[in-house]
């Protein structure tokens, strides 16, 4: 590790991958620092939504990011296909929030009106659908169903493939991926940062703190603030089945393999070992509730992840004064926006600044003024 | 590929396989019951569609996928045949609501 | 017929009715703790003893005094107050005790005092080229057959791998009329020596007369190819032809059946689940959990007993069923502890069961080349992943199983690592140029066998449950 490199990306998940990928498709000399096979990986426990209904309540800039990000997957695809020639089954035909009763009809057209009267945010067409105008794209919800709300530019992705892809690239752009290397303490002197990890000390001019969470505890060793508000989440998913799901919802859809993925909780606990059972319980009743079809589908598997979640539930993306150099990023959608990540916050990086035009409003100076609710739509 | 040995008296007891009367014996799986009846219980994978019996007979291999009274992805080397059971030779995925 | 449990909570819940289960339960039950044997099978026995209430193989000459053994232990289990339910999955259990198990298509959660695994073994995956044909099938899945519905193979029918289940099941398969073609032996030359230093105990073992007597007996009808250094099955759609290598010679034979057995291995899925620590024995090269001499895991309240405990036959497992329910009944009624088989009795008949064992798993220790597989052999029989796909993963960064599945997908398909866990370690080992142990084992979580959505559903739910969910 005594190569020397232009930025060091700390975190190999899906945000610092697309962050590393994007700077080493602009040519610069990337190492990437991960932990090992057993850590907490929002990377391989995510739902695999490219979502923007519902996202930046509180935060326009955060609809404008989402909708901006969602807009550039097309192309992070394009190009990672033919890279690395994986398919990372990108669909964003539309997806759905399904309500079941009129409550919660009532609840989710109230939060649709409110996005909507959201000033300075982009306008991306989310309405409320009849449970009838539901079924002409969904034929086969269950009678329980009261409608929903619908967005056409949702959608969803292959995610593990995603993350796959990222590393896959990384060789063609020359990308050294070093794993089991977390890093205990960064300094920097002589114009470069030091970053220690167990299998010894490497060395960049740049770094960009992704590592989820943990960024807590680095950001302040640069100078940087990235005050994180972590939930747990439980995901259940199901045996293969034929396609009978043509659209992406907020709590089930259906992958390119034809596996039933079916979310998710927001728990306080932050064991991503056990499960609670009853928790999955809600899901799956909520499910078969919405497509009594699946009922009879067997479970085969169900996880509990830890979210990366900022205090707040907004990204943050920021750069130290202190370090100049230094950089933070970390936010929960790691999927949506991985195109953004890629081809924006990697572009910033390069050059060395990020805009405070496209970012300005994610800055962790906004957690100066106390507290600030999360309400972020998620 | 088996056969039965001739000092099985257990009594017979009919099953369909894709419509097909089969003798099964009391006390089969619908696994044995199929590799003993001759017919191709070949099932297709829900991956690539690579034909696929029976491996392990003790439940854990997920080889023996097979739908049962209409019900998919049923562990075949488990469930006991009964009188008038009806099976499919699974092709591929299973299909949602079977 | 299925039927719930008549309580919700027991003193003592024990999973699995093979040898070490029907033991443990009746050990239990006699001693008056409120005990629930849970099976997933049709009836009791497990592997070894197979239908042994119902097997159609009337002359108990073919199938072995080892095996009738086993109507004695559940003579035993029925005579005692335990209550056994059979075609009961159990899906859950966790570190509070709790147990998820789905019978007859509903679930029942059930509280116990003392959990007692009994989950036993599954055979070792043997991945060789053409594996997943039909045609090619475990040598437990013939005996499994043969036992509970006397089958027995009918076509051109090899046998290959190597261990003492081989050379019985080819006994039995004799016996009953079948048909064997041919047996391959794969047991490595080398390991004859490297066993040599434990012959000893082995040479007085029960193990020693039986085993060459049945090698004798089957040589006698059989054609034995021994020294074999390479398998493979191949076909259209079916097994058409068996080959390999023997003597640095060559050989493809025509078959419709091929066999295949290369030892047990413990089944993990649930005590992992479960949170129980494991490690890697390097002797049985596979995951054993860390035990105190009772059988107590890492989780406390949870005992492991049988070959899940690590490989050690039907008679340890009996024994060992026998000391993980002494020490419950120590434990939670110790007065009547006292009327049972001392400790010290039950520890010297798990010494004389066990004796032998490192002789066995010496020479038996499969070769490399059957365990860690190349090129486009499948690993992940699930999601047809192939050594080639898991290597190619390891070069762009999988350090472990678990980043392994993230890439490829092995391990997520219905049989949740069991067929290729064991695989993926080794194999990643082999390419880290690190041990088994550290590179580890799949992260394995509840449910351990498919349940239905509907079933999922049903599990009881609070109020806070379900504000962890609908959340506007």
């Amino acid at each position: 590790m005594s190569r020397d490199y232009d930025v060091a990306v700390v975190g190999g998940g899906l945000l610092g991958s697309a962050i590393a990928w994007g700077l080493g498709r602009l040519g610069k000399r990337v190492a990437v620092l991960d932990e090992g096979d057993i850590t907490k990986r929002a990377s391989r426990a995510n739902f695999a939504l490219v979502w923007v209904q519902s996202k930046g309540l509180g935060m326009p800039a955060y609809t404008v990011w989402t909708v901006q990000a969602s807009q550039a997957w097309g192309r992070l695809a394009s190009e990672l296909k033919q890279q690395t020639g994986l398919d990372v089954s990108l669909q964003q035909n539309g997806g759905f929030h399904l309500t079941l009763g009129d409550d919660e009809f009532g609840q989710r057209t109230e939060l649709v009106k409110r996005m909507h009267n959201q000033t300075g945010a982009a306008d991306y067409k989310m309405e409320m659908l009849s449970a009838s105008e539901v079924k002409k794209s969904l034929p086969l919800i269950g009678p329980e169903v009261s409608g929903g709300s619908y967005c056409p530019l949702d959608g969803h992705v292959n995610s593990l493939r995603t993350f796959r892809a990222f590393h896959t690239g990384f060789r063609a752009f020359g990308i050294d991926y070093f794993p089991e290397r977390p890093v205990s303490a960064i300094s920097k002197s002589g114009g470069e940062f030091r970053l220690t990890t167990p299998k010894g000390e490497l060395r960049a001019a740049k770094i960009v703190l992704a590592a989820g969470n943990a960024n807590q505890t680095l950001a302040p060793m640069v100078g940087l603030y990235a005050p994180m508000g972590p939930t747990r989440g439980q995901i259940v998913v199901t045996e293969r089945t034929m396609p009978f799901l043509p659209h992406p919802l907020t709590t089930i859809r259906q992958t390119d393999e034809g596996t039933v993925m079916i979310g998710d909780s927001k728990e306080d606990e932050l064991d991503d070992r056990a499960l609670k059972h009853s928790v999955s319980a809600v899901m799956a009743d909520r499910a078969q509730r919405m497509f009594p079809h699946l009922s009879r589908l067997n479970v085969v598997r169900s996880w509990a992840g830890i979210r990366v979640m900022p205090q707040d539930g907004f990204p943050i993306y920021d750069q130290s004064e202190t370090h100049p150099g230094a950089f933070v990023a970390c936010c929960h959608s790691g999927v949506t926006l991985a195109s953004n990540h890629a081809f924006e916050i990697a572009r910033m990086v390069a050059a060395g600044a990020l805009e405070p035009e496209l970012v300005g409003a994610f800055s962790a100076s906004r957690f100066g003024a106390a507290g600030a609710a999360n309400n972020s739509g998620y | 590929m088996f056969r039965r040995s001739e000092q099985d008296k257990r009594p017979q007891v009919q099953i369909f396989v894709d419509g097909t009367a089969v003798a099964a014996r009391q006390g089969d799986t619908v696994s044995a019951a199929l590799l003993a009846s001759g017919c191709d219980a070949r099932r297709s994978t829900a991956v690539s569609g690579a034909p696929r019996l029976p491996y392990c007979m003790m439940g854990v291999c997920f080889d023996c996928l097979v739908t049962i009274d209409g019900v998919g992805n049923r562990q075949g080397c488990l469930v006991p045949v009964a009188e008038g059971m009806q099976i499919e030779i699974q092709k591929g995925k299973r299909e949602i609501g079977k | 017929m299925t039927v719930a449990p008549k309580r919700e909570a027991y003193d003592v819940v024990v999973i699995g009715a093979g040898p070490a289960g029907l033991a443990a339960a009746a050990t239990s039950a006699e001693a008056g703790l409120s005990t629930l044997l849970l099976d997933e099978n049709i009836g009791p026995g497990g592997q070894v003893f197979r239908a042994i209430s119902s097997t159609p193989v009337t002359d108990r000459n073919q199938l072995g005094a080892d095996y009738w053994v086993g109507a004695d232990l559940v003579q035993s289990l029925r005579a005692s107050r335990a209550e056994i339910i059979h075609r009961a999955t159990v899906w859950s259990l966790d570190r509070n005790l709790e147990i998820a198990v789905s019978i007859g298509g509903a679930s029942a959660f059930l509280k116990a005092q003392r959990v007692i695994l009994a989950t036993g073994a599954l055979e070792r995956p043997f991945p060789i080229p053409g594996w997943t044909l039909p045609g090619v099938m475990t040598a437990g899945a013939a005996q499994t057959m043969l036992k509970s519905s006397a089958l027995v193979p009918d076509g051109r029918t090899v046998i290959a791998g190597q261990g003492p289940l081989l050379w019985l099941l080819a006994a039995q398969i004799l016996r009953l009329g079948g048909r064997i073609d041919r047996i391959l032996d794969t047991t490595e030359r080398g390991n004859y020596f490297a066993a040599l230093p434990h012959a000893f105990a082995f040479l007085t073992s029960p193990y020693f007369t039986k085993g060459l007597s049945m090698m004798r007996e089957v040589k006698a009808k059989v054609q034995v190819v021994s020294g074999v250094t390479e398998l493979s099955a191949s076909g259209d759609g079916q097994l058409a032809n068996v080959s390999y290598v023997a003597g640095g010679k060559r050989e493809t034979i025509p078959a419709d059946l091929l066999l295949l057995h290369q030892g047990v291995v413990p089944n993990v899925n649930l005590a992992m689940a479960a949170g129980i620590e494991h490690r890697w024995d390097d002797l049985q090269l596979c995951w054993s959990p860390v035990l105190d001499a009772s059988g107590n895991s890492s989780v406390a309240g949870i005992a492991i007993a049988g070959d899940g405990a690590g490989i050690g036959g039907a008679n340890a497992a009996v024994v060992r069923g026998r000391i993980a329910a002494r020490a419950a009944v120590e434990a939670l009624a110790p007065a009547v502890a006292t009327k049972l088989a001392p400790m010290a009795t039950l520890r010297a008949d798990l010494a004389k069961a066990e004796r032998g064992r490192v002789f066995l798993d010496t020479l038996f220790r499969p070769a490399p080349q059957f365990r860690i597989p190349t090129g486009d052999t499948i690993v992940c029989r699930c999601e047809e992943v192939t050594a080639k796909d898991v290597l190619d993963a390891v070069a762009i960064g999988a350090t472990g199983p678990n980043q392994l599945k993230a890439y490829r997908r092995t391990g997520m398909g219905p049989c949740q690592g069991r067929l290729c866990g064991l695989t993926v370690t080794e194999l990643m080992a082999q390419a880290r140029g690190k041990t088994a142990q550290e590179i580890g084992y799949y992260r394995l979580r509840a449910p351990v066998k498919p349940i239905t959505l509907a079933e999922l559903a049903a599990v009881p739910k609070s109020e806070a449950d379900v504000k962890a969910v609908v959340r506007g």
